[in-house]
């Protein structure tokens, strides 16, 4: 399987990181290039087999249904690069 | 006297509990040492007021009788642990900045057991690479070159600051994390021990996350006994982490003195390469040699889907990290560059904030978690995944109690040589590690010997969930097999 560059900027767009038109071939590369490393994977078996959920098995924790935790607006918004009143600023998000 | 930057994790706090220097002396030592070292870029933030101030605190504890285990050793720190007040960037452009309100489980444990934090270690950017050369602050250099050239070496990756920290003794030991190799790699390229423990061994709480069900933290020491001491520290319960085992944390200390007599050390025959160097052969018999005379029985194992891990794990990585750093936004923290709506300022950010590989891994993971190629490739990767381990599960079934294997397959290379035409030759220096991660299980690596140029080669055992104590127990037989490591004299100053 190997990608064209039509899907390499969907993938861009997929994953909001801006691609300049220099950047797509080079991209289209590299993804090719690791995209033909993993089809040895389609050699293999896999009827029957579970997909891996959990490589330790465990039971997933409960906890008290109480508040422990939180009243620290302050400390959430302090690496903010725009911040006010405990919201965090950005550009318009709803036309 | 040593110099005290000399000293192991364990001879250090013997020599402060006899009063033989103090914890203050301890830290300027390695303060000093820190200075002399600074070419090799191994810390990208020191922390010299804090280390002084925990130093200080140390030595009343230790006058007034109340040492913890840990008190007073002096530490460093990989930039993916988050540490409260201190600026914590994964060694990334986007993290730039990020000054955290909470300490990471780990961290805390071992302030809480005493120790002193000496600052923040260079790795590669959000723990993806195996060379430390992704780093947002430029590459590390090793502390090793090879005999008569000069050439600036990698100490590994991702954890490569704290290798060559340790190794160049800039601090007594490091804390690190390991997805695919990470601690045990550059612990191999550097003459270091380096331990990952069984997935849920130790909290990811307050870790930069890469990928969820592969990451675990552990640290790099210069012996097995000081890596024991770490550990110990370090792992435990931990409610805010549901991944992490409600598990006990036995003594990890005794365990190193236990030997090897009547245990059952696996060889799979898998991990023969076609292409392996003769030096890497000859080391992993070398270890099995050792093994068998302290009393332990070797016996040649089958996991037949080792071939497929590597792969495996560039689809399942790739993926969790996709998922993981979509909160790299510009909107809570970090770096933000404006555009000219939401959808421009989030893609923006990301193509500024982002280097190279990662962006590359993210974008595959995006890829294969896509609609149309999920059940082709990360539905496909997580079955495999589950024979992967299976393997594991059927040879430990037999009586095997762990699984000797070279850590890497070759020794340092040079900065710059790997990885710029093709991303995938870079990933093949994860071939003898990443199944460990894959299976969930713990594995060390121990320092067995050198190549022909002089540089170092690591041994890995691979251990039974849960079962670090036989990994200390192995790995300081290979040690004393192996003889002491000579640590490379302080070119760098």
């Amino acid at each position: 399987m190997s990608v064209d560059q039509d899907t390499v900027r969907r993938i861009a767009r997929l994953a909001r990181i801006a691609v300049s038109d220099d950047d797509v071939p080079h991209l289209q590369g590299e993804l090719n290039a690791i995209l033909a490393f993993v089809e040895q994977l389609g050699e293999v078996d896999v009827t029957d087999v579970e997909p891996m959920t959990s490589v330790t098995p465990m039971a997933m924790k409960m906890r008290e249904d109480g508040v422990t935790d939180g009243g620290k607006a302050a400390d959430v918004t302090a690496n903010a690069p725009a911040a006010e009143d405990g919201f965090f600023l950005v550009p318009k998000v709803v036309e | 006297m040593t110099n005290l930057t000399d000293l192991t994790l364990a001879e250090a706090r013997d020599g402060l509990k006899a009063k033989r220097f103090s914890a203050v002396e301890l830290t300027k030592a390695h303060q000093q040492a820190m200075g002399a070292g600074k070419s090799l870029n191994a810390y990208v933030r020191e922390t010299p007021d804090q280390a002084l101030a925990m130093a200080v605190a140390a030595d009343e504890r230790i006058a007034r009788g109340e040492a913890r285990p840990l008190e007073g050793l002096p530490i460093g720190v990989k930039d993916l642990f988050c540490t409260e007040g201190v600026e914590s960037t994964a060694c990334s452009n986007i993290l730039k900045g990020f000054t955290p309100r909470y300490e990471s489980t780990v961290s805390a444990n071992l302030w809480h057991a005493g120790a002193v934090m000496l600052g923040k270690l260079n790795c590669d950017e959000f723990a993806m690479g195996s060379s430390n050369e992704t780093s947002a602050f430029g590459p590390v250099v090793s502390p090793w070159r090879r005999v008569g050239d000069e050439t600036p070496l990698v100490p590994g990756g991702s954890s490569g600051g704290s290798a060559a920290a340790v190794s160049a003794r800039l601090c007594l030991a490091a804390t690190a994390t390991d997805t695919g190799g990470s601690i045990r790699q550059p612990a191999a390229f550097t003459g270091t021990v380096g331990i990952k423990p069984t997935y849920g061994r130790c909290s990811r709480w307050g870790i930069v996350a890469f990928a969820s069900s592969l990451d675990q933290a552990g640290p790099i020491t210069r012996t097995v006994r000081d890596s024991a001491m770490m550990l110990q520290a370090m792992a435990g319960p931990d409610a805010k982490d549901t991944t992490c085992a409600d598990l006990p944390v036995p003594d990890f200390e005794v365990a190193v003195g236990r030997g090897v007599k009547g245990l059952k050390i696996g060889i799979p025959k898998e991990y023969r390469v076609p292409g392996m160097p003769t030096e890497i052969e000859r080391l992993w018999e070398a270890g099995q040699a050792w093994l068998r005379e302290a009393g332990a029985e070797i016996v040649e194992v089958s996991l037949p889907h080792t071939q497929y891990a590597l792969p495996a794990y560039y689809i399942v990585a790739p993926a969790e990290a996709s998922s993981n750093l979509a909160r790299y936004d510009g909107v809570r923290y970090g770096l933000r560059v404006e555009g000219k709506d939401i959808l421009d300022m989030y893609e923006r950010t990301r193509a500024a904030g982002c280097g190279r590989e990662v962006k590359r891994r993210v974008m595959i993971g995006t890829y294969v978690l896509s609609a149309g190629y999920y059940d082709a490739y990360y539905l496909r990767a997580q079955k495999i995944r589950t024979l992967i381990k299976r393997d594991f599960e059927n040879v430990y079934a037999e009586g095997v109690d762990a699984i000797l294997t070279p850590t890497t397959p070759s020794a340092a290379f040079g900065i710059g040589e790997k990885g710029s035409g093709d991303p995938v030759e870079m990933y093949l220096n994860d071939i003898f590690t990443v199944t460990v991660n894959m299976a969930g299980l713990p594995g060390i690596s121990v320092p067995g010997g050198f190549d022909a140029k002089g540089l170092p080669l690591g041994l890995q055992l691979i251990g039974r969930p849960f079962d670090e104590e036989t990994l200390f127990a192995a790995g300081q037989v290979i040690e004393n097999a192996a003889g002491h490591v000579a640590l490379p004299e302080p070119w760098w100053e």
